[in-house]
């Protein structure tokens, strides 16, 4: 079906402007032409969305250009798969949804991509200006209601705003720290007809920001911070993929031969696979990682916001380091954590900047402090499980870390949130950007299937696996029909325990095992799967999860697998919310999921 | 403690809801806001008060940059600065009281802007305290204040000091006079603050 639409597309797309040849000075088109010709223009080639009556001149006008549309099943998916696109290839997404409640199912996937700093153009109907603030059918104020969830927003009346404001909005979206904008075209100005011209619907330079610049001064004191160092840990997060800063991150590292240790979105920023790498922070981070912070003397912190997540409980944290956060978003500076020393900047340009100052530490020999973190990691970073004799219990840890056997490392790997998010991050090892896509700021549940939807269509070529819990999955199974419909080559794996695991496992530490309202009854999702034309599998041994991921890999199409995995498995380790990092609970001495060295 | 921003931003329909609802997400209690026009068309200027932790500034004046129609932000509380605020107000007097309040009015050099029968209304210009202040004479004499209007403060930083950002953006209607591209111009505003502080009132 979708390829017939797209057909349709390419047989008529010479009817449109092709504003991205400049041959469209004066070319008169209508408000919803306008909207797509902009699009185009901004080299925009797939929107996810679903139409309705406040957007309909819109879609009358789409098969005129040559942009692919995406019909969800559900808005929040539109938005998660733009999302997902645009986490996945480092471009702009665009969602498209009607009024009233098209709207208002955005708003989940706006705020996951606020959250995370993720760039989104969503585009919204609107009924008619005449009407508009008189309640008429399906009329809600989403611009009022996404105010504190986009970083900026629009409501366009009239045709000859439409592609200035469109432009516009990919420009905020992308521009310093990314975030998803708004746009809200009523009716009638879609209807109305207006000049075009792309190159003069050019946004004006963005305004300077007079508190958006990295000092020399500074430089020099972070320069003398890092040289002096003894226990250095640089921390990685999100920022490295978002400016692209991964040669200058690790320059850094091997230079002054500093550990990196990771957010949940920094990962992949840094290789996983690097001596100097140290894995996942906080929450859930490995012992070694959390005690490394507590330990140093100097935290780089390079475009992460230490977030509770990472830093538990504030009055303890690093007690005995001092700070650099180099960040791009000054409002960032000083919020959760004090730092001695801010580069406010992009931080690719921040650490280039920084470099020049650093001359090279001894390369010979790992320094004591690299030593003593690695003394510190103990039997449990053993980590290839592959030798551990079957117990006749499947756990999802076996699951993700056959599944990165498998794949070689190499797949885009897009997670729910949960535990089985956890797992991924700590035994799915990325050494490539943009590989784990999650939605770490929000923590939407839901979010997995349709942004790797979203990821799949930014990268055809890639393997692509979506990790859900049972509870995540049926937030937004519908989407199963989406990728049967766009016949997308995309590998499900849902790690179920019968339970909401993540809170389930809250449950047992912090409220006495009462396990309310966390026990999960299911259908069965390889009939769900088969319902929707897809292939599926349940896989109960650990014997059978190898063959079932080499059965997914080479089927041509979606492929559902239903992990039954252990019930009532917890993550660890674990910084009770509001704890110290070294406060942890750790992994019970007997662990089914670590081998240990004698193993 | 009172923190005091001047913020320059576009003039357009939700500029203010977007300036309120930053402060309500930050969860901090606006006390006074003013906006009215600036010297630029287009360019509208709010003096914003508002009562948070002395460390909270930096904050609030990057997040409020965050804001894509917030042009300039200006943290004046440690800056030298002048502030006014006017305030109507409305008491009651009879022809027998009002001799009483016009001496007040003369002391506090405010003024009659309106005579009814059985009310006054009096302007007053100056700081909060110079307001309060006849405030409190009024309700101490026992004139029935029936009404209060307030502005809310204005400010203006001292000396030739003025907004860079508007320079590079070239907003129509702004000539930058070379001799006002220097950003201070300490001596004349030390001046002028002496000056001032002869005058206070």
């Amino acid at each position: 079906m979708a390829g017939k639409s797209r057909a349709t597309n390419q047989k008529t797309e010479q009817a449109g402007g092709q504003p991205a040849d400049g041959a469209t000075n004066g070319t008169r088109l209508t408000g919803s032409e306008i909207i797509w010709a902009t699009l185009d223009g901004e080299g925009v080639s797939v929107v996810f969305g679903y139409p309705g009556g406040a957007i309909l001149p819109a879609y009358d006008a789409l098969r005129k250009f040559p942009i692919r549309h995406v019909l969800v099943r559900h808005e929040q998916g539109a938005a998660h798969m733009a999302d997902g696109y645009a986490r996945a290839s480092g471009k702009v997404g665009v969602a498209v949804a009607t009024s009233g409640p098209g709207a208002t199912n955005l708003v989940t996937g706006i705020a996951t991509a606020m959250l995370d700093s993720v760039p989104m153009v969503c585009i919204t109907g609107q009924v008619s200006s005449k009407v508009l603030g008189t309640d008429a059918f399906q009329e809600v104020d989403i611009t009022g209601i996404t105010l504190p969830v986009t970083k900026h927003n629009y409501v366009v009346t009239r045709a000859e705003d439409v592609a200035p404001v469109i432009r516009e909005a990919f420009l905020v979206a992308k521009s310093g720290r990314p975030g998803p904008v708004l746009v809200d075209i009523t009716k009638d100005a879609q209807q109305a007809s207006a000049e075009f011209d792309f190159a003069a619907a050019a946004p004006k330079p963005h305004r300077p920001h007079p508190m958006l610049k990295t000092e020399s001064a500074s430089i020099l004191q972070a320069a003398e911070l890092i040289r002096s160092a003894k226990k250095p840990v640089i921390l990685a997060g999100h920022g490295v993929l978002q400016s692209g800063a991964y040669a200058q991150v690790r320059t850094l590292a091997e230079r002054m031969r500093i550990p990196v240790a990771s957010t949940l979105l920094g990962l992949g920023g840094f290789p996983a696979s690097h001596p100097l790498s140290l894995g996942m922070m906080g929450m859930h981070g490995e012992a070694w990682v959390n005690e490394a912070i507590q330990k140093a003397d100097l935290l780089i912190a390079c475009g992460m916001r230490f977030d509770d997540r990472v830093t538990g409980t504030l009055a303890t944290y690093a007690p005995n380091a001092k700070k650099i956060h180099i960040e791009v978003d000054p409002a960032e500076i000083n919020k959760n954590v004090k730092v001695d020393v801010a580069l406010i900047g992009d931080l690719k340009e921040a650490l280039e900047a920084l470099l020049p100052h650093l001359a090279p530490r001894d390369a010979k020999g790992e320094s004591a402090w690299v030593k003593e973190i690695e003394a510190s990691k103990g039997e449990c970073a053993v980590r290839d499980i592959s030798n551990l004799p079957d117990s006749g219990h499947l756990y999802a840890a076996h699951v993700m870390h056959d599944l990165w056997r498998a794949t070689e490392g190499k797949a885009i790997v897009v997670t729910d949130v949960g535990q089985h998010q956890m797992w991924e991050a700590q035994y799915y090892k990325h050494d490539e950007p943009r590989t784990l896509i999650t939605s770490g700021g929000l923590g939407t549940m839901g979010f997995a299937l349709p942004a790797a939807i979203g990821a799949k269509i930014a990268c055809p070529d890639k393997e692509v696996w979506v990790i859900a819990g049972d509870g995540g999955f049926q937030m937004t199974a519908a989407e199963l029909s989406t990728a049967a419909q766009e016949e997308l080559d995309l590998n499900i794996a849902v790690v179920n325990n019968g339970y909401l695991g993540m809170v389930r496992q809250w449950q047992e530490f912090f409220y006495e095992k009462n396990y309310q309202s966390t026990p999960l009854l299911s259908p069965d999702f390889v009939k769900l799967a088969e319902a929707h034309g897809i292939r599926g599998k349940a896989v109960k041994t650990r014997a059978e999860v190898l063959s079932a991921v080499a059965e997914a890999r080479g089927h041509q199409g979606p492929f559902l697998i239903n992990f039954l995995v252990e019930k009532e498995d917890s993550v660890y380790p674990m910084i009770p919310a509001g704890s110290a990092l070294h406060e942890m609970i750790r992994r019970p001495e007997k662990n089914p999921l670590v081998e240990t060295a004698r193993d | 403690m009172l923190h005091t921003f001047v913020a320059l931003v576009e003039d357009k329909p939700g500029v203010l809801t977007r300036v309120a609802s930053l402060f309500r997400r930050l969860n901090i209690n606006i006390v006074s806001l003013t906006v009215g026009h600036s010297e630029k068309v287009g360019v509208s200027r709010m003096t914003i008060v508002c009562d948070a932790s002395p460390t909270a500034g930096h904050r609030i004046a990057a997040s409020l940059y965050k804001l894509e129609n917030v042009l300039q932000v200006d943290d004046v509380g440690q800056l030298s600065h002048v502030a006014r605020e006017l305030a109507l107000i409305k008491v009651a007097a009879t022809p027998k009281t009002r001799s009483m309040v016009f001496e007040l009015v003369e002391v506090f050099r405010a003024r009659i802007v309106d005579l009814a029968p059985e009310s006054m209304m009096i302007e007053i210009t100056g700081v909060e305290s110079k307001i309060e202040g006849l405030i409190q004479v009024l309700n101490e004499n026992g004139d029935r204040i029936l009404e209060i209007s307030r502005t809310g403060r204005m400010v203006m930083r001292r000396g030739q000091h003025t907004s860079r950002v508007l320079e590079a953006m070239r907003v129509p209607g702004l000539e930058t006079p070379d001799e006002l591209k220097a950003e201070e111009v300490g001596s004349a505003s030390d001046v002028l603050m002496a000056e001032e502080a002869g005058l206070r009132d």
